[in-house]
């Protein structure tokens, strides 16, 4: 536990600069300030402007199908022998998994800003899909920004991108995975900065970037503290869920914050192992400051980038949100992680008994919840966020378990 | 230390001529010979050397600058090292500033009071962050004039007047002027739109006023030494570099004169220019 004096509340920040305790922040080249100054200023002018929500809601339930079900996973529940656990099904939403909640908000944002050109980056294709899709939607210039070692194994994602009309750019720098798309959509919006809207896929990058779209994601956990209402009539006594760069977490954890005795696990990719390669961040990594925010970073001695590690593409990322890594330091929510090999089989086992085919990225989430639901008593609350659906991952799982899809 | 550079700009003026500012990557393509290229640089007519900062991931650097970063990388440079070379450099050199140009986090995590006292131990005369927006002024502006090295800021075609006195404020030894809304070493820039932005940011401070991004030859350098007080190149250099790299990214017996050859080039082109001297 962290020796930090605690605030009285955990859902106040960031601060006025962005800055969750010593981290976030803005670290941008100057190009970059004004806009990122004028994004900010038109989202507190949406925030407080019931149209801009009026229009959230209808497209969250008309476009995206929201609410999300609130599901009792009898099966595994029985199997396990422990917690009561619930999903919460983000994996139905519209396009497949929870990043779509942000996206609507951010192009919603963008129409009211007069931008007709929308840049993305996106590491297993989740969220450049969604940006895509939306783009679709409302008629906007969509360029997706993705590390070619990942256009190599989400290709059913690219062809999807490619079918919504998104124009997907592989990127050939550095490690050519999401950071370096993530710096090649930066390059691009210094580029083009007068036209463009950037869409970041997570709580990370410069303020406004983690706040607004832990906001945006928020839904997640409102909907569940209603529904665990509505189901048991009380609030869960703990919530699980996987963390990349962390918005399905913090969507999901947030609207808890403040119930102090409820556990809130965060689950890191350990990817091998946390002594070999893996995309764990806040176990096996150090603050640093990295696309726009100091944060926990996976980096050598002199302060170098290293590669990250996960057999899922949306985890392989070495950095995480801002709000998560301050969360650590403050003790609020615990930070575990789980292995390749433990996602995997995580995956099969929720597969064969609820007949619910979960995302690699879930999947660690699941692997988690089979080593706390056991220790838990069977009137306690569990809910884990199955952030997406793992059609996208057949081709690798079948790979990793040694068969031929076709 | 802000009175070599003050000093450079001084006689530059007096010889009625814009500076010429000049960007190499340390320990590209390994240490020796990216200490040899600082070294010959001054004598090939630069008249201040920015030293590059290699990092893995340089958000506002083109494919050039990129390439030069993980070359150094790959031979195992480092911040300490590149303090050594630029220590090594001031010892034959007293009078040229050194300015070290890269992303923060490389300097973060060498602890901001350690690096500036060894940055001022080893001759270093000021530092240009990228990602250090007067936003973060706490981070290493504030600390860094206080420990004496100027903190050069760069000015773009998007700060505009009304932001403009917060980019200047706390910033020390000239203004570098970003020509274009880009990265390093894409586009050419129109040079009479940044003459024009080199006036406006001089009605504002008092600071030589440096313009770079997307200069590429003496007779770009001639053109942007028309309106500006310097001008500085970096991708080019590096490509004159890396053009006589072998298949391994070593260097070759051409490598040096290559740079050198293209800073003569640059050099001619701003000295081309005659410009008042200061009365």
């Amino acid at each position: 536990m962290s020796a930090q004096a605690q605030p009285n509340s955990f859902r106040t920040g960031p601060d006025e600069r962005g800055h969750f305790g010593q981290f976030g922040g803005r670290f941008v080249a100057e190009t970059l300030m004004p806009n990122i100054l004028e994004l900010e200023k038109a989202y507190e002018e949406a925030r407080n402007d019931p149209a801009f929500h009026a229009d959230m809601a209808h497209f969250s339930t008309h476009y995206i199908g929201r609410p999300s079900p609130l599901y009792f996973a009898e099966r595994m529940t029985e199997h396990l022998g422990g917690a009561k656990i619930y999903f919460k099904r983000e994996e139905l939403n519209h396009t497949g998994a929870h990043k779509v909640n942000n996206v609507l908000g951010q192009i919603l944002l963008a129409r009211r800003m007069g931008k007709k050109r929308i840049i993305a980056e996106t590491g297993a294709g989740q969220h450049g899909v969604a940006t895509a899709t939306l783009c679709a939607r409302f008629g906007l210039d969509c360029v997706v920004y993705m590390g070619a070692v990942d256009v190599e194994r989400q290709k059913p994602n690219v062809f999807r991108m490619n079918m919504l009309g998104a124009k997907v750019v592989p990127v050939q720098s550095g490690t050519r995975t999401l950071k370096d798309a993530m710096n090649e959509a930066l390059r691009d919006w210094v580029t083009n900065v007068a036209d463009t809207f950037y869409c970041i896929g997570t709580v990370a990058g410069p303020h406004p970037y983690p706040a607004m779209v832990r906001d945006f994601q928020c839904v997640i956990g409102n909907e569940t503290r209603e529904q665990m209402m509505q189901a048991e009539g009380r609030l869960p006594d703990s919530l699980v869920a996987c963390i990349g760069g962390g918005s399905n977490a913090i969507g999901l954890f947030h609207p808890f914050l403040d119930d102090k005795e409820i556990e809130i696990y965060g689950v890191e990719a350990a990817g091998h192992g946390l002594d070999k390669l893996h995309a764990a961040s806040l176990s096996g990594g150090r603050p640093g400051v990295l696309h726009g925010n100091r944060t926990y970073l996976l980096m050598d001695h002199d302060g170098q980038i290293q590669d990250a590690h996960s057999i899922s593409a949306g985890l392989d990322y070495p950095g995480i949100g801002p709000e998560h890594a301050w969360l650590h330091e403050m003790g609020r929510v615990t930070y575990i992680s789980a292995t390749d090999e433990e996602a995997l089989e995580a995956f099969q086992l929720c597969s064969r008994l609820e007949g619910i085919l979960p995302a690699l990225e879930p999947s660690h989430a699941l692997a988690k919840v089979m080593e706390l639901a056991p220790q838990k008593p069977k009137d306690h609350l569990m809910v884990v966020n199955i952030s997406g659906r793992g059609d996208k991952d057949l081709f690798q799982i079948a790979e990793h378990l040694g068969n031929q899809i076709v | 230390m802000t009175q070599r550079i003050e000093a450079r700009f001084e006689q530059c003026r007096q010889e009625g001529r814009a500076a010429l500012v000049t960007y190499v990557m340390a320990g590209d393509p390994d240490p020796e010979t990216s200490l040899a290229i600082l070294k010959s640089l001054p004598k090939a007519g630069a008249d201040i050397v920015e030293f590059g900062l290699p990092f893995t991931d340089p958000m506002a650097d083109g494919p050039a600058i990129q390439a030069a970063g993980l070359r150094a990388l790959k031979v195992g440079q480092d911040t300490v090292k590149t303090l050594d070379l630029v220590r090594r450099f001031r010892a034959d050199d007293q009078d040229t500033p050194v300015i070290l140009m890269g992303y923060f986090n490389p300097i973060f995590v060498y602890g901001v009071d350690r690096f500036l006292a060894d940055a001022k131990a080893a001759g270093v005369d000021g530092l240009i962050v990228v990602d250090l927006p007067p936003e973060e002024d706490d981070e290493l502006c504030l600390p860094a004039l206080k420990a004496g090295l100027a903190f050069i800021r760069l000015a773009t075609p998007t700060t505009d007047d009304r932001r403009l006195p917060a980019v200047l404020r706390n910033t020390a030894g000239f203004v570098y002027y970003v020509s274009i809304t880009g990265i390093t070493g894409a586009a050419t820039p129109d040079f009479g739109k940044v003459a024009t932005a080199v006036e406006r940011i001089k009605r504002h401070t008092p600071l030589p006023v440096v313009v770079g991004f997307g200069v590429k030859s003496g007779a770009h350098a001639a053109a942007v030494a028309q309106g500006a007080d310097g001008v500085v190149v970096g991708s080019a250099l590096i490509d004159a570099l890396k053009g006589t790299l072998d298949s391994e990214g070593r260097a070759t017996a051409g490598s040096i004169e290559a740079v050198t050859k293209l800073v003569k080039e640059l050099s001619d082109g701003v000295r081309s220019v005659a410009k008042r001297a200061a009365a």
